[in-house]
């Protein structure tokens, strides 16, 4: 059976990427036109000046607050492709910036030893869940939920409930310190997203985790280890969010384990989501997750912008997950289009 | 190999067992513990997550989930408080609407997940986002009630003892248990609910209303949320857009705890009274041992999970394995 | 006549591209155990599904009781009096039975649910059929028969008048069907029409009182079982007449050596429980070995055992004279087998991934992470498999989902044969597909042949098997009840092992 090629523009709204694109871009357009003074012929929403050698502005903000969203959202998008959730990433942040708080102000361990066993945590947090839904079989929801719970409390019980502040000079420039112009942070999320990118792109890894995703039962009967893929993607969520978390413990230069990472991974989830990759798993996006977590990000900062208080920002959030959960829905097009064809005969 | 009778019971008695375990223990550490006034306690300073945690059981036995609730609950109280301080509305009727409102959006996410098979996760969460922003477009702050009638309903309770007495929201919350017993055990509705949970696809194929069923659940728990602000509000005098935060995920771990499995099907509404008891107990625990800290809550919380849902897996695996192999041609 | 419960007539009804039922009858009188049978593709699952209502039909009528009916639902037939109880039981498992039997209609005093009297019901329910049971307890917690039979009562309990048994005793011990019997004899001499679908030829002889045999969306007839001997039924269902069958000459029987070959793969008393007994078989190098039977038989079962996805509880296997164990499908590709599996869509076909990685992702897999095949490489690979089978796509990158049926067949028999393995598992590799693309498929499987592999080649057409394989092992009911090799070969034979009444 061979079928034409599809005509371009339905090649085009098929595509993975169109549609957050698309959202980022119209929200975009309406920041510009909300912010433009027309006869000065400037946007303030767009406007960058370099100061002391480093780029500002609205939309370096965005890049910049949206990191942790932007890591969070990395590594949950290889946990969704595999059909699975990772609702930990919240405490798991909070686990790093505390293990890296405490390390930096209380022992004289060298900066990148701290690092590496506060990332070292957050991946063995995230191999105890990969085991508990690879090994186990508990479904993903539950096993994650259970690190969410206690995580928290286990990064309390380090602190002895206290937040710990630090000025600590390496740490606080994680998060607040320019690299080349621009905020580090964007740096990090850079070396990142590329790592993840190569590892899954110029391995077999992605195909893997997209066949696992897609019919698991088929690729482990291609021979696939599909237990060990499933543990590895919940090692890099772990990580993800471990970076993600030194990050947020920098910004505010202390380590505040009840509120670091709060809701944050419903808005990692929305985030893959909304880039375009389907919640039962299979293809994924990493880019598109990315423009999912810039989107999200650019809603709250143009609210912001708007004087709408950043708290109630989760109410075009709610229009916005649902409008996307409806696109995706198989049953919502076919009765979309059986209205279509009633109302044209 | 028949396994013990009513092998689903298992993880009830589970649950009682450590609940009884944790109180007694509790009652020989700390003098005083063991008391009418503790035992109260538990009931009405946790009678919000325990009208939640009802409703939540309903949602997760029929296989589905809930996120929005915490966010509910934030939304009603700050409501209910600005309605009668800000806007000199009577408590019953700022209730009501609250109420209203609460069942409207459960109602709404229900048709949703219904009509169009979304995924209750993701349409529960955009439930949430949206209850949570409308409580800070009500108010960005805490509002104060102070209303008479208030006072009158804080000055109501059954006198147990000389000193010890059953407060509203104790009232309230074990009313709402007796109906959520009645609605599980003795209407259709709640059988349907169980069938739901336990296999859609035959309980379609039986002619279950499975449609209705499944919307019906997320209004009733858009209900009890509401419920559980407005019983919050008695509690804390105020409401607040932050109240809530996070609620979810203890209503989650009490329905849990007490031996509903989260895939559905299997549980009893009994079980979530004891979960949420345990988790009253745990931090009752913490009050009276000025040592302890209110972290341990959250981790004791998560071990509980762990043990619980390992202890579920188990008992589906054994008797996945005691019964006959399916083949296929 | 006033004894006639069921008549369909000219029931037709179309899929895109396949027809699946054309100008089907059925009867079924009152009092009356009728078996439905035919093999894969027959469309006896699509004429119940149209009598039920989960299909409309295209064309024909359905009379039932007098009234003509078309019901839009299984709910709507159960209301009419037709009630069904499929294979995989649909009912709650962790409900108790009596809540199962009644669920929906559960009885109610002053407002709650009255347990006793559910009890009571579902008590009297089953003492239609003979059985005295703990109503009370899970249903899971009784074995798969019980299962069925608190199906059946829940079926009568809605006043079903006719019903239909689909593949019941699939998983049921030979006590247990002889339960089942009791419980069908009872209720046909209450005068209940009974239709029992099932592929157990030896059950069909036991039970029914008339057979239809479908083949290929046709009716080919209606017998009565007690004038319709075995031999002829199996010829109906395979197409053939006994007494037409000439005899084939199989390729083998031409072929060259049939003497000394090297042994690949041997097993010695292997068997699974509830799967196929305990059976011997052996693959020489460049051999093709059939496995012939009727639906059912076991062959899925050996091929599934070989490939390590179940675990066998008896006997062993050995490669190059060396026991191995296969464990899983990982441990069974290392030693140079591969599977290609009869039910695609779950086993088979990764829908969103493309045709090209489908077709290399078996490869890769044993490539491990890093050591990646080349794009060339792997269009080289992709290119000659879209020749050499004819793979109908728009292109290498064209999802599997948006191909047909066939062709998706045609790029999963390419993910093995890519694999290039000693032993080749085929299970129905020619379902679906078109009848040149099956010719060269089978011309494929030849070169395999000649080149050394050894291919296990299942089909459930037996004019197939035969011109393919130089020897065969016969299946029946879960048992190897016979081997031919090189001349032996022929239809006819085959055929009587399977009718043989042993």
């Amino acid at each position: 059976m061979s079928a034409d090629p599809l005509p371009f523009w339905k090649r085009l709204l098929s595509s993975r990427g169109f549609w957050p694109i698309t959202g980022l871009a119209l929200l975009l357009l309406f920041d510009l036109v909300y912010t433009t003074d027309f006869f000065r012929h400037e946007s303030s929403f767009f406007r960058l000046e370099i100061r002391d050698g480093h780029l500002y502005g609205t939309l370096i903000d965005i890049l910049n607050q949206g990191s942790k969203g932007i890591l969070l959202a990395l590594g949950m998008t290889l946990v969704i492709a595999t059909g699975g959730v990772d609702l930990s990433v919240g405490a798991v942040m909070a686990i790093s910036g505390v293990i890296a708080a405490l390390l930096a102000t209380q022992t004289n361990i060298p900066f990148p030893v701290v690092i590496a066993l506060a990332l070292v945590a957050t991946l063995v947090a995230g191999l105890w869940n990969g085991a508990l839904v690879a090994y186990v079989g508990v479904q993903p929801i539950v096993a994650t939920l259970i690190l969410m719970v206690a995580g928290r409390g286990v990064a309390l019980l380090f602190t002895d409930g206290q937040i710990i502040t630090f000025t600590h000079e390496p740490l606080v420039y994680v998060g607040n310190g320019h690299f080349l112009g621009l905020p580090f942070t964007t740096t990090i999320v850079a070396v990142v997203f590329l790592a993840l990118a190569l590892l899954t792109r110029k391995t077999s890894l992605g195909m893997f985790i997209e066949s696992t995703g897609d019919n698991e039962r088929a690729s482990g009967f291609c021979g696939l280890n599909v237990r060990a893929i499933k543990l590895l993607v919940y090692g890099f969520s772990g990580v993800c969010a471990g970076v993600a978390g030194l990050i947020a413990t920098s910004n505010i230069k202390a380590a505040d384990s009840s509120r670091v990472g709060e809701n944050m991974e419903l808005d990692a989830i929305c985030a893959v989501v909304v880039g375009g990759t389907s919640l039962s798993g299979g293809r994924f996006t990493l880019v598109g997750s990315i423009i999912g977590a810039i989107l999200i990000q650019t809603l709250t900062t143009t609210m912001y912008g708007l004087g709408v208080p950043p708290a109630v920002a989760p109410v075009p959030k709610a229009l916005v997950v649902v409008a996307v959960c409806l696109l995706q829905s198989e049953t919502f097009r076919t009765k979309v289009r059986r209205l279509f064809k009633r109302s044209s005969t | 190999m028949r396994l013990p009778l009513h092998r689903q019971q298992i993880p009830l008695a589970a649950t009682a067992i450590v609940l009884l375990i944790l109180f007694g223990t509790a009652a020989l550490l700390y003098k005083g513990f063991f008391s009418i006034k503790v035992v109260l306690n538990l009931f009405s300073d946790n009678a919000f997550l325990g009208i939640t945690a009802l409703g939540m059981t309903f949602v997760i036995l029929s296989g589905g989930i809930d996120l929005s609730i915490g966010a509910v609950i934030g939304f009603t109280t700050i409501f209910v408080a600005s309605m009668i301080s800000q806007h000199a509305m009577h408590p019953i009727l700022a209730w009501a609407l609250a109420l209203l409102l609460g069942t409207g959006l459960g109602a709404a996410m229900g048709l949703l997940i219904h009509l169009f098979k979304l995924p209750p996760f993701m349409v529960t969460l955009g439930g949430m986002f949206f209850a949570r922003g409308m409580a800070f477009v009500v108010s960005m702050l805490s509002v104060g009630i102070n209303h008479p009638f208030y006072e009158r309903v804080l000055a109501l309770g059954i006198p147990v003892t000389e000193r010890a007495v059953i407060p509203a929201s104790a009232m309230i919350f074990l009313a709402l248990f007796v109906v959520a017993l009645y609605l599980a055990h003795y209407t259709r509705f709640g059988r349907n609910v169980y069938a739901l949970g336990g296999n859609e696809q035959s309980a379609i194929l039986m002619g279950l209303p499975v449609g209705y069923t499944q919307v019906m659940v997320y209004t009733f728990n858009g209900f009890c949320s509401a419920l559980a602000g407005i019983v919050l509000t008695f509690y804390t005098g105020s409401g607040n857009p932050i109240h809530g935060i996070g609620m979810e995920l203890d209503a989650i771990a009490c329905v849990v705890i007490g031996g509903t499995l989260l895939t559905g099907g299997i549980g009893y509404v009994a079980g979530t009274l004891l979960g949420v008891l345990i988790f009253g107990t745990i931090q009752s625990i913490l009050l009276f041992d000025g040592r302890l800290n209110s972290w341990w809550l959250r981790i004791v919380i998560g071990l509980l999970l762990f043990l619980f849902i390992v202890l579920q897996k188990l008992l589906s695996s054994a008797s996945a394995s005691s019964r006959t192999e399916k083949v296929t041609p | 006549m006033n004894d006639v419960l069921l008549e369909m007539r000219g029931i037709t009804k179309a899929f895109p591209g396949v027809k699946a039922l054309s100008d089907v009858e059925l009867v079924v009188g009152r009092g009356e155990v009728h078996a439905v049978m035919g093999e894969n593709g027959a469309g006896k699952s699509t004429l119940i599904k149209v009598l039920t209502g989960v299909y409309p039909r295209d064309a024909g009528m359905v009379v039932f009781c007098g009234k003509t009916i078309s019901p839009a639902a299984p709910i709507e037939a159960e209301a009419l009096g037709i009630s069904t109880v499929y294979q995989e039981v649909n009912l709650i498992p962790h409900l108790s039975v009596a809540e199962n039997i009644l669920l929906g209609r559960q009885p109610k005093r002053l407002g709650f649910l009255s347990w006793r009297a559910i009890r009571r019901q579902a008590e009297k329910a089953l003492e239609r059929l003979g059985l005295h049971l703990d109503v009370t307890q899970e249903l899971s917690s009784y074995s798969v028969a019980i299962q069925q039979m608190a199906a059946i009562a829940r079926a009568l309990d809605v006043d079903a008048r006719l019903l239909i048994l689909d593949e019941p005793t699939s998983s049921l011990d030979e006590q247990e069907v002889d339960e089942l019997f009791r419980v069908m004899r009872k209720l046909r001499a209450d005068g209940l029409g009974i239709i029992f679908i099932t592929h157990f030829l030896d059950q069909v002889y036991e039970i029914s009182d008339r057979i239809t045999v479908l083949r290929n969306g046709e009716l080919v007839g209606v017998y009565d079982t007690s004038s319709l001997p075995r031999l002829t039924l199996i010829g109906k269902m395979l197409g053939k007449k006994p007494e037409e069958v000439e005899r084939l000459e199989s390729t083998a029987a031409t072929a060259k050596d049939t003497t000394e070959r090297k042994t690949v793969i041997e097993a010695q008393g292997l068997g699974r429980q509830g799967g196929i007994a305990p059976f011997d078989m052996h693959m020489c190098e460049g051999e093709v070995l059939g496995l012939a039977g009727l639906l059912g038989s076991g062959r899925t079962e050996i091929a599934r055992l070989l490939f390590g996805i179940d675990r066998a509880d008896a006997g062993e296997v050995r490669i190059d004279g060396q026991p191995v164990s296969l464990t899983s499908s990982r441990k069974a590709i290392a030693r140079g087998i591969g599977f290609c599996s009869e039910d695609r869509k779950s086993e088979g076909v990764i829908p969103h991934l493309s045709v090209r990685e489908n077709i290399i992702l078996a490869i890769q897999a044993s490539r491990g992470l890093l050591k990646l095949l080349s794009r060339q490489e792997q269009l080289k690979i992709v290119d000659h498999y879209i020749q050499a089978l004819n793979i109908k796509t728009p292109g290498p990158e064209t999802p599997m989902e948006s191909l047909s049926g066939g062709n998706q067949q045609k790029v999963l028999l390419a993910r093995w044969l890519a694999m290039q393995p000693r032993i080749i598992i085929l299970d129905e590799p020619t379902r679906g597909i078109d009848v040149g693309s099956k010719a060269e498929i089978e011309k494929l499987v030849a070169s395999l042949r000649e080149r050394g592999m050894s291919v296990l080649f299942i089909s459930s057409e037996l004019e197939e098997v035969v011109r393919n394989c130089q020897r065969i092992l016969v299946l029946r009911d879960r048992k190897k009840v016979g081997e031919l090799a090189g001349g032996e070969i022929d239809e006819q034979r085959i055929m009587g092992l399977i009718a043989k009444n042993v």
